[in-house]
């Protein structure tokens, strides 16, 4: 039997103004694309922590994508460019964790842009569904013979009497 | 075969463990050192800017980080191919001759002398620096106290934190010194010097006019012949910052004196699998195992070492004592491991006249620092004594700087053959047919190991850190008899 | 001694100290044999990554009322937490097998049990990975620092006497950054490129950060006094993060991203790639076990190999 196709879950940071209206627009005019992002809204990418990113990987996402509006077109000014600018680093970080370049995309897209936007998802799906599972928590899973070395410790302690003062 | 184990555990990060066997008789088989604690310092400091290593060393040890931080810098220099202007250089000196005044100070009085003082036999309750305060009187213990306030002091004044300073860079350090500054690290070094010389004298009156002590210093039990290592100025006189490393024979002959980037054609490490520290032996003796003699590759780097593998010291006051130091006890070399407790007080009397002679240089207050580094970093060996031992620091990195390779040996990793053989010929010494195992015996097994001052797997500690020790006894049918624990203390 | 030495003395009248490796004889025997919850207050040192500092992280737990973790090691790891970028057997292989000085013919590595002539010799069990004290038992409070600064314990030990604490599970301490207690005159923050700390003298008197120098003070709760920027040094972070920030690492980044002056994406990757050559050891010096990832991706199941995973 054919093993199942591995699904990426990914999580997607979309803003209010641009790349959510995207969404919403390749919604509306039936655009198939990939249904493995789960949407979360923020009003701006600029809103988008860091801490944002990391804890969706801790808890199991495969991949985070942030979308938010082209630079020069930021319903708040310039805050996608903060976005930018924590992402870079961020990026470099998780590199050096051993998470893929793949798994971390922050795109542009405007309202207008629907069918760009499912490209840029699916484009995502692919690239992340090669790598397989993150399933980050597994890296500090315990292993069974913690336990047993954890136990003995005790087990040596009771075992040994007092010497005489 | 049974066993007695002083197994400690506990204390949090880290300790050390000592497994005695005895034969069915009763008498000491044989003895194992066992160290349960290891961080990976020389794994995970690899892609790391080198720059950094001296704050990362620093927390290999929460006693010594000065240490550390020292022969890092140092190694940096190399490293990026940069001279420190003196006034650099004097700074380094002065900032490590308070520490180790400091750091002897307070092995001594903590660690050391509450055998001395209370007697190996006291109770465990009162084996402390607070029975010490008790016994020689608050007055004595303002004293203790304040060389340790004042030493901390001066190091946060000098290098931002007196535990972990943020100092040491390539081509110098961070900041220098004002003459205000200056002259309170005078008036507080002159201090340090008559605190030194009270502290021989306390030495003098409650150790050495104690024969039962006396007797216990001789005592075959605490002795092994092993080579010598410490380092030496030009004219092979102690030196804690810099200069040549020096190995004598145990008949006090020079069997080595090189520079630190030529330390691998002298020291290599061994590995047993019982143990997380590794075993430093002398290349050109070899590997015997954990025998002593000059056949054998083991060698200790302590201040009785120091002072063996030196031909005298470069202080006046110090010089004395060193003279005095080797009357009393026979000529060189000195092996009785307890009169390395002496030649502590003798090192920090140094130590002290040093940290004045360097206060008083016109160049400590120079305004240049620091020299920015030009040359592209490829590869950097830096050597300092620890109060423990010599301590080296190897870097190799890319062309940006970043660690692609680390190798360091620490100050008590030295001593790891020699404190399990003393271990071992202590209890010897003390554990024999016939005799029950009783705490003070075990007690006077740990003054063996106490003497090194070991500093061992200080992971994490934020006080001055001791190890725990934990001695089990197990007996023939390997079932424990006994676990008497013992900090460090 | 803490660095509280001379009120040494006023702890001992005031608290009868049962288990103090440092400087008093105490038996982790006579710990086991005590009343659960009757120690009034522990403070624990030390990260976990051995099976015997989970025994005792363990132990102390039960034994005591409040139990804090003291200093960086046991709050975030620390800097030998960075050894959470590799596996046991990566580590093992470097300080064992490649190292430049060891010679090991015998590719002798310890092990948890070895069989000598005269008996068997146990070691503890190094894990793969470094953890906090919160990841292994619950922890009351928390005293940040490496180390934590002698008025900061002092103030702790004073607020456990008076039983004046705050709510549990709160690191005791400020809740401001180091910036605040940083005497350096700061003004507007645009960076176009990081120095690495060999390659400048900063001047004595401007913030750190603004000389392009990479200061953690910034990310980084208050409490030592900001004593390294007074010695010309940038802050490197070891009071851990501020209140109300999970990841240290997130912040820091955050804070750096904020005075970048450049908005063209390989400007901002090239002045990233030059200023800050180590992200990790830059944004985790202190904190990768109590960060949200914890540790590079390398070991499942804690068994010590890399594992690469496929679809």
């Amino acid at each position: 039997m054919e093993r199942p196709a591995f699904e990426p879950r990914i999580i997607g940071f979309f803003c209010n103004w641009c790349s959510y209206r995207a969404a919403d627009l390749a919604g509306t005019s039936r655009i198939k694309y990939a249904p493995n992002v789960h949407n979360i809204r923020v009003m701006c990418t600029g809103r988008v922590d860091p801490t944002f990113v990391l804890e969706a990987f801790a808890r199991g996402a495969d991949g985070v994508l942030i979308a938010g509006c082209h630079p020069g077109e930021c319903h708040y000014m310039e805050q996608n460019y903060k976005a930018l600018r924590r992402v870079t680093p961020l990026g470099r970080t998780l590199r050096r964790l051993g998470i893929e370049e793949e798994r971390l995309r922050l795109i542009w897209a405007s309202a207008a842009e629907g069918p760009q936007l499912a490209a840029a998802i699916d484009a995502m799906v692919e690239a992340v569904r090669p790598l397989g599972p993150l399933a980050w928590s597994e890296n500090w899973k315990r292993s069974p013979a913690a336990e047993e070395a954890v136990a003995s410790a005790a087990r040596e302690h009771a075992e040994a009497m007092e010497v005489s003062p | 075969m049974p066993k007695v184990s002083i197994d400690p555990i506990t204390r949090l990060e880290g300790h050390g463990k000592i497994e005695i066997f005895l034969t069915e008789e009763g008498e000491v088989e044989n003895a194992y050192f066992q160290v349960p604690e290891l961080r990976g310092f020389e794994r995970f400091c690899v892609g790391r800017p080198a720059e950094e290593m001296p704050n990362l060393t620093a927390r290999i040890c929460g006693v010594c980080p000065e240490a550390h931080h020292m022969a890092a810098t140092k190694s940096l220099d190399d490293l990026f191919g940069v001279e420190p202007p003196q006034t650099a250089k004097k700074l380094r000196e002065l900032l490590y001759s308070i520490f180790f005044a400091t750091d002897h100070t307070t092995h001594f009085y903590a660690l050391a002398g509450p055998d001395f003082v209370m007697g190996p036999d006291a109770p465990p309750a009162e084996r402390n620096i607070l029975g010490v305060v008790k016994k020689v009187g608050m007055e004595v213990a303002g004293k203790v106290l304040k060389m340790r306030w004042d030493g901390h002091y001066l190091i946060q004044m000098m290098a931002g934190r007196a535990v972990h300073p943020n100092w040491g860079l390539p081509g110098g350090v961070s900041r220098g010194i004002t003459e205000e500054q200056r002259a309170e690290i005078e008036a507080r070094g002159l201090e340090a010097v008559a605190f030194a010389r009270f502290s021989l004298e306390l030495f003098d009156k409650i150790v050495l006019g104690n024969p039962t002590y006396l007797e216990l210093i001789q005592n075959p039990a605490y002795l092994h012949r092993t080579y010598n290592m410490g380092t030496v100025d030009g004219r092979n006189r102690v030196n804690f910052y810099d200069g040549w490393v020096r190995v004598t024979g145990p008949d006090g002959k020079e069997h080595a004196r090189y520079v630190s980037r030529d330390y691998r054609d002298y020291v290599a490490e061994h590995v047993e699998p019982w143990s997380y520290l590794k075993f430093p032996f002398l290349k050109r003796v070899g590997w015997k195992g954990f025998v002593d003699g000059p056949d054998s590759g083991v060698y200790k780097a302590t201040p009785l070492s120091r002072l063996n593998a030196a031909d005298g010291m470069a202080t006046p006051l110090a010089q004395k004592e060193y003279e005095r130091f080797y009357e009393t006890l026979g000529g060189k070399p000195v092996d009785p491991t307890l009169a390395t407790h002496w030649a502590r007080l003798v090192e920090l009397l140094y130590a002290a006249e040093r940290w004045v002679e360097l206060a008083r240089d016109p160049e400590i207050t120079g305004e240049t620092f620091r020299l920015l580094p030009e040359k592209t970093p490829t590869e950097g060996v830096g050597c300092v004594e620890a109060p423990r031992g010599t301590l080296t620091h190897h870097y190799w990195t890319d062309e940006r700087g970043i660690l692609t390779r680390v190798n360091l040996i620490v100050g008590t990793t030295n001593n790891t053959a020699p404190i399990s053989m003393s271990i071992a010929s202590a209890a010897r010494g003390v554990i024999r047919k016939g005799r029950a195992v009783t705490e003070p015996l075990l007690n006077m097994v740990e003054m063996a190991f106490r003497a090194y001052d070991p500093c061992l797997a200080c992971a994490t500690h934020s006080l001055p850190g001791r190890m725990p020790l934990e001695v089990v006894l197990r007996g023939p049918d390997r079932k424990v008899l006994a676990v008497h624990r013992r900090n460090l203390e | 001694m803490l660095g509280i030495d001379d009120k040494i003395l006023e702890v001992d009248k005031a608290f009868e100290i049962v288990f103090w490796p440092c400087v008093m004889d105490g038996k982790v025997r006579d710990v086991e044999r005590l009343p659960d919850r009757s120690i009034d207050l522990c403070l624990f040192n030390g990260s976990i990554r051995t099976s015997e500092q989970e025994y005792m992280a363990h132990l102390l737990r039960a034994k005591s009322k409040v139990l804090v973790a003291f200093g960086s090691c046991a709050h975030e790891g620390c800097i030998p937490g960075l050894a959470n970028l590799h596996t046991r057997e990566e580590i093992f292989h470097t300080c064992y097998l490649d190292s430049p000085s060891t010679e090991n013919p015998g590719g002798v590595v310890p092990r948890t049990e070895t069989e000598v002539p005269e008996g068997t010799l146990r070691l503890p069990l190094f894990y793969d990975t470094v953890q906090t004290l919160d990841q292994t038992v619950e922890v009351d409070y928390y005293l940040p620092g490496c180390p934590p600064e002698a008025d900061r314990i002092w103030e702790a030990l004073v607020a456990v006497l008076e039983n004046e604490l705050p709510p549990k599970g709160s690191v005791i301490g400020p809740t401001t950054t180091v910036c605040d207690e940083c005497k350096r005159t700061r003004s507007e923050k645009r960076i176009q490129g990081f120095k690495r700390t060999w390659e400048v003298i900063p001047d004595e008197e401007t913030c750190l950060l603004e000389q392009g120098l990479v200061c953690c003070g910034i990310a980084t709760r208050a409490g030592c006094g900001a004593l390294c920027p007074q010695v010309n040094s940038p802050c490197i972070g070891c009071y851990g993060p501020n209140a109300g920030v999970k990841d240290f690492g997130a912040r820091m980044m955050s804070a750096l991203a904020s005075v970048i002056d450049a908005t063209d994406p390989d400007e901002i990757e090239a002045i990233l790639a030059r200023g800050v050559p180590d992200p990790v050891g830059t944004f985790y010096r202190f904190s990768l076990p109590h960060s949200l990832l914890r540790r590079a991706r390398g070991s499942s199941g804690g068994n010590g190999r890399k594992e690469v995973r496929h679809a």
